[in-house]
């Protein structure tokens, strides 16, 4: 690692501060990305603010027809929570498989989403469930905030507050595993709800996480495996590597997709 | 550099560091507490698990600034007395190590493991052990281990 | 049961070593920290293949912290070797392999994206590793040779002038006019291409180092993590010429798993003892993941083609087979013995096949040195025969266990055309046992309720053997070995009566703190807390070979035998004189010396200490003291064997292979710890599971960069990737050796991976599949069987 200088702010102002007056700064939420990527010498920040102290961000509440949730919750505490599994089991299932149970225990929701890992579970959940993003300058439509592969809607000094996830109707993941690193090489977060149906694929795109808008047509004629067991995504823009041909990943969209309306029920 | 401090195995350690030190650093550089060991870069192999506020976490993917004012438990500290944690004895009992390299975060993995999950199965006991990974024994007798230590902490 | 008994041969005594490794307390390379110590960190080739114009450490010289800068200039102007091969391999044209030189740090030219160009040294690995980026370094890139198909093209990027067309050796084995004749009286032939995958060994430490001189002495010291450290010592003086050997200490410590990779003498180590002395300071280094990925030699990589000549009772009559093996940019320590000599000798499997021909072209590439990794050349052998024969079985209609019956050697001692003389075996009992163990017989209804779910299931045979107890000392040096494959042992018996056993195998995992002394605590009828094994210093250690090739329990404990037997006869020759008895009247069993027919008895430890007192002992007939040494070179390889079957089942929406039971049936002779032999087992299958369906080492053809460099891409199998295995034993003894051991360290990596494949090809109904059968590749050998399905 390069040197650095290391903030723990108490409160979101201080981190806000912290983040205006620092030349090249980076937020450390859980760090299980942001820290082996310092590991490897692929950032040189000046400054990392560690918002893991901020008792505010830490937090899951249900709210009428939804389930908010801070940026700095552990996927430990979203898995475990009995607000979660019981407004949106389909969630807590996502935030129990993500990584392993070290990496859980440490890796946070807001973490997961700012660096939109094209290969990230949390940012389907986000696509799918119709999520509002509350930072500390706005309020961001999950369809507006996923750039592309490590890219966001967030600006400078931007800090993701909270996460709110409306409940669904229906809803699961489905998750086909790189067999070596273990993230998602294709995985498939479908939903029924409010907003109509989503299906948002994580894993599979060059560009990051995207709607499948042919499999949520089907399904809102007919919510069955079926539908969607004959719609075949096209292999240009998909991600090709010694793990699997765009071909193959192309496939597992349908396959995962199937199985996430089947799990969905 | 800036001092932190926290508990570990019972006891407060200190030191003065740079904020770019590791957990996983200070506690074999700093204290010396060598039976943490480091078998990857890429926060996967799970030979540094150590447990932060009783929970299990990769210390080699956390920085020691991370960890002020925690309270750290290494496999040193788990059976403080001489006397073995029943993992510990189980790992023994059911030949779960071999080289014994990745053994300490195997242990510290499958004590939280056996704290969060009061019915394991051979199943989830294979998928709890994602993040650990042993090059000797196959997973068979880490796997025999670990069921026998959670019946007998039942 | 006794104590004695319970902690006897045969017993599953738990391990003495355990205490140290479950509290945390081992003492590995990179625990261990010497006072006034600086760090190394390598700088390293980015360029498979490139001429250096010019290397210019001067900024890096004034970055903080740096104590010192060393590159291959510095190496050569000190007159350092380079880096040997042990084992010269003869083409059949009678030349020489031909060798290019294998320096420490690159002198003028880099061979492999990881090839060592600078040692920075300094106060902190931090400094050493952001002054490592300081060094200028120009490069002139040059195409490189990367893939193992076309590395001998004339076109192809040269590795070393002194190797044309890449090739180090053209090799043969076996009579080839026979072979011609055996398969031009065949009614069938059966054929295949067959791939071994690269592999990447990953034990679970990475290799580290301590270098360390002591300038009143002119002693130098280096931990590090080998598997015999006495070879270490001996190449580093004899061949690099770092020290005299008695002014060189190697210790490897508690070393966290080897399979082979801790074998080799590498450029590491020698570069921080060596450069230890010039700085007048301790230099450490320890390999991160992504290095080790890089630097340690890996295993296997061969294309082979093989033909199988069939009678038209489905006898085998003759076997030829082509391979061009990968050895990477350098030869490695062994690396010329493994796709030869522990290849080619193994060919014959457990068959009577009358005529085999095998040619290896040994050929290097611009990627890292390949040498042995478990099993080392005998996973090849068993891969290619045991996939011959079971596509042998598919095309003549036999069953696969019904060929292998009809083929099996059954008379002991069997001369096979290539080299080795099988002294006993009972083949067709580990297979019967094996399909029993599996229900070979309910199979088809397995099948078919698997159809009945979607789901394609397979069954897959591989019936063993391997060479082990590496070997008699004048069979390998008449086939090239540098060294001869004995083992020593000493014995000391301390006056009260404990005892320390040192030994030259070296224990990485294996248990032999354990095992060894429960050999001797049984021999002796004493406690196993009385007796300590110790092992891996030149210090304190007589010479010695390590541990690879499953070679410690029939060779390093025969050795241990043979020391012991002096014991006793001297402890008896004591015990006579002390109860003035004639030595032929003593008898020594459960630990106390007898006078036959008397009641006149002296216990172990009063014969101990009697020996440290020598009061009165006659003068010239009894020197005082009990210790004793012994070399034992053994008389012939040993031969483990067994069959291995696998039942998997395939997802054909995903490709995801399910090993839904595997069964392991071995027979490496005299058990002394079968817990620990099981253990052993079960690692050696899953890594072989690796091998058949996760692991790849894979180079990018054109670029030579590693793509699987880290754990993100090289698939190691994780405890949910693996079944729990079912394992079962039968027994030949093994008349070469006083214990009738075998060995069994490496028969899971070898056996698994051909009855995994036999049992993934038989579920899709396709002649091959290449390793790893990744669910890709399961799902795309799908795609292309379908429209043929379909046609037929």
């Amino acid at each position: 690692m390069y040197q650095f200088n290391y903030e723990r702010p108490k409160t979101l102002a201080d981190a806000e501060a912290l983040l205006a007056k620092s030349d090249d700064p980076k937020i450390l939420a859980g760090g299980q990305t942001l820290i082996p990527t310092l590991k490897q010498r692929l950032a040189m920040p000046s400054d990392l603010i560690d918002i893991g102290g901020i008792k505010d961000l830490d937090f899951i509440r249900a709210e009428g027809d939804a389930v908010m949730i801070g940026a700095a919750t552990r996927h430990a505490k979203v898995a475990q929570s009995a607000e979660v599994k019981k407004h949106n089991p389909a969630l807590a299932a996502l935030a129990a498989g993500i990584g392993d149970p070290a990496v859980r225990h440490m890796g946070t929701l807001g973490g997961s989403i700012a660096n939109n890992d094209p290969a990230a579970d949390y940012p389907a959940a986000c696509l799918a469930l119709d999520a509002k993003i509350h930072t500390t300058k706005r309020l961001i439509e999950a369809d507006e905030f996923f750039k592309g592969m490590f890219e966001t809607a967030l600006q400078d000094g931007e800090i993701i507050k909270e996460v709110t996830f409306p409940h669904p109707e229906k809803a699961a993941y489905m998750k086909f595993r790189n067999p070596a690193s273990r993230y998602a090489m294709v995985g498939v977060f479908v939903s029924k709800g409010p907003w109509g149906i989503r299906v948002a694929v994580t894993g599979a795109g060059q560009n990051g996480v995207f709607r499948v808008k042919e499999m949520e047509e089907a399904l809102a004629k007919n919510w069955s495996p079926d539908a969607v067991a004959n719609i075949k995504l096209p292999a240009k823009g998909l991600n090709a590597d010694l793990h699997g041909s765009a071909e193959y990943r192309a496939h597992l969209v349908t396959v995962m997709a199937k199985r996430a309306v089947a799990a969905a029920g | 550099m800036s001092v932190i401090s926290m508990t570990v195995n019972g006891k407060p350690a200190s030191a003065d560091i740079e904020a770019r030190t590791l957990l996983v650093q200070f506690i074999r550089e700093q204290l010396g507490l060598t039976g943490t060991h480091v078998g990857c870069d890429t926060s996967q192999c799970g030979a540094c698990v150590v447990h932060v506020d009783g929970r299990a976490v990769k210390s080699c993917t956390m920085l020691a600034a991370q960890a002020e004012g925690a309270e750290i438990l290494t496999i040193e500290g788990l059976a403080p007395n001489g006397e073995l944690h029943p993992v510990q004895a189980a790992f023994r009992e059911h030949h779960g190590l071999q080289c014994g390299f990745c053994t300490p975060g195997m242990i510290m993995t499958a004590v939280d493991m056996i704290r969060r999950i009061p019915d394991l199965d051979e199943e989830t006991v294979r998928e709890e052990l994602e993040g650990n990974i042993c090059r000797c024994t196959g997973y068979h007798n880490i796997v025999k281990a670990i069921l026998a230590a959670s019946q007998e902490m039942r | 049961m006794s104590g004695a008994a319970r902690e006897g041969i045969g017993q599953p005594v738990r391990r003495k070593e355990d205490f140290r490794f479950i509290t945390g307390n081992g003492h590995y390379t990179d625990d261990i920290s010497r006072p006034r110590q600086t760090y190394a960190y390598f700088l390293r080739s980015p360029h498979a293949h490139a001429r250096i114009r010019s290397i210019d450490t001067s900024e890096a010289e004034k970055a903080p912290g740096v104590a010192g800068i060393f590159t291959g200039r510095h190496v050569a102007d000190d007159g350092l070797g380079g880096l040997i091969c042990g084992w010269t391999v003869t083409s059949k044209d009678g030349t020489p392999m031909k060798v290019g030189p294998h320096p420490i740090l690159a002198l003028d030219t880099v061979r492999y994206v990881g090839d060592h160009v600078a040692m920075v040294v300094a106060e902190t690995l931090a400094e050493a590793r952001a002054a490592a980026e300081l060094i200028e370094v120009d490069y002139e890139a040059l195409p490189a040779a990367v893939s193992l198909g076309s590395c001998q093209k004339p076109d192809a990027a040269q590795v070393h002038p002194e190797a044309p067309r890449n090739t180090c050796f053209e090799w043969e084995l076996g009579n080839k006019a026979e072979t011609e004749a055996a398969f031009a009286k065949a009614a069938r032939v059966v054929k295949l291409d067959l791939t071994n995958n690269r592999l990447i060994p990953n034990a679970m430490e990475p290799r580290a180092a301590i270098g360390e001189y002591d300038k009143g002495s002119g002693i130098y010291t280096l931990h590090t993590t080998s598997q015999n450290p006495h070879v270490a010592r001996l190449v580093l003086s004899a061949f690099v010429g770092v020290a005299p050997e008695h002014k060189l200490r190697v210790i490897a410590p508690d070393v966290g798993g080897g399979f082979g990779s801790k074998i080799f003498i590498y450029a590491e180590e020698t570069a921080c003892v060596w450069a230890a002395a010039k700085l007048g300071r301790p230099i450490k280094w320890t390999a991160d993941r992504s290095e080790a990925f890089l630097s340690d030699a890996h295993g296997r990589d061969h294309l082979s083609h093989a033909e199988l000549a069939l009678d038209a009772d489905g006898k085998f009559l003759g076997l030829r087979v082509k391979t061009i093996a990968n050895l990477g940019a350098y030869l490695s320590t062994f690396s010329a013995a493994v796709p030869t000599y522990l290849y080619g000798t193994l060919l014959s499997g457990q068959y009577d096949i009358p005529a085999i021909y095998v040619e290896v072209d040994g050929v290097y590439t611009h990627t890292a040195p390949v040498d042995a990794y478990r099993g080392a050349g005998r996973p090849e052998a068993t891969y290619l025969v045991e996939r011959m024969v079971e596509t042998a079985a598919r095309e003549t209609g036999i069953d696969p266990a019904d060929i292998r019956r009809r083929n099996f050697i059954r008379s002991f001692p069997h001369q096979t055309p290539v080299i080795m003389n099988y002294d006993a075996g009972d083949y067709q009992a580990s297979l019967d046992a094996a399909l029993e163990a599996i229900d070979y017989k309910g199979f088809a209804a397995r099948k078919s309720d698997a159809a009945k779910r979607g789901k394609l299931r397979g069954i897959g045979i591989s019936s063993y053997i391997e060479a082990c107890g590496i070997a008699p000392s004048a069979a390998v040096g008449s086939l090239g070995a540098g060294v001869g494959l004995w083992e020593s042992a000493e014995v000391r018996v301390n006056p009260t009566g404990n005892v320390e056993v040192l030994t030259g195998s070296h224990s990485h995992g294996q248990g032999h703190e354990t095992t060894f002394a429960q050999l001797v605590a049984s021999r002796l009828g004493i406690p196993l807390s009385n007796v300590e094994i110790v092992h891996g210093d030149t210090d304190k250690v007589q010479f010695g070979m390590g541990t690879y090739g499953s070679r410690s329990g029939a060779v390093g404990m025969s050795a241990i035998v043979k020391a012991l037997e002096k014991i006793e006869a001297k402890a008896k020759k004591i015990a006579a004189h002390l109860m003035e008895a004639a030595v032929e009247d003593i008898t020594f069993e459960n630990g106390a010396f007898t006078v036959q027919g008397t009641d006149k008895s002296l216990a172990w430890a009063e014969v101990s200490l009697a020996a440290y007192t020598a009061h009165g002992f006659p003068s010239g007939e009894i020197e005082p003291g009990l210790k004793e040494g012994a070399f034992y070179d053994p008389a012939n390889f040993t031969f483990p064997a067994g069959a291995h079957v696998c039942e998997v089942e395939i997802d054909p929406d995903t490709g995801i292979v399910e090993i839904v039971k595997f069964v392991a049936v071995d027979d490496f002779g005299t058990i002394i710890n079968p817990m620990i032999v099981e253990g052993q087992v079960h690692g050696g299958i899953a890594q072989g599971i690796g091998q058949a369906l996760l692991e790849h080492g894979v180079y990018d053809p054109a670029s030579g960069q590693l793509v699987t460099g880290s754990y993100m891409d090289y698939c190691m199998p994780r405890a949910d990737d693996l079944p729990s295995f079912t394992l079962g034993f039968t027994k030949t003894v093994c008349p070469s050796n006083p214990l009738g051991m075998k060995g069994c360290g490496e028969a899971g990596a070898i056996a698994a991976p051909p009855a995994i494949i036999n049992a993934v090809t038989d579920a899709l109904g396709i002649r091959d599949i290449e390793m790893p059968a990744t669910p890709a590749r399961v799902w795309q050998a799908l795609q292309s069987a379908a429209p043929r399905a379909a046609a037929e």
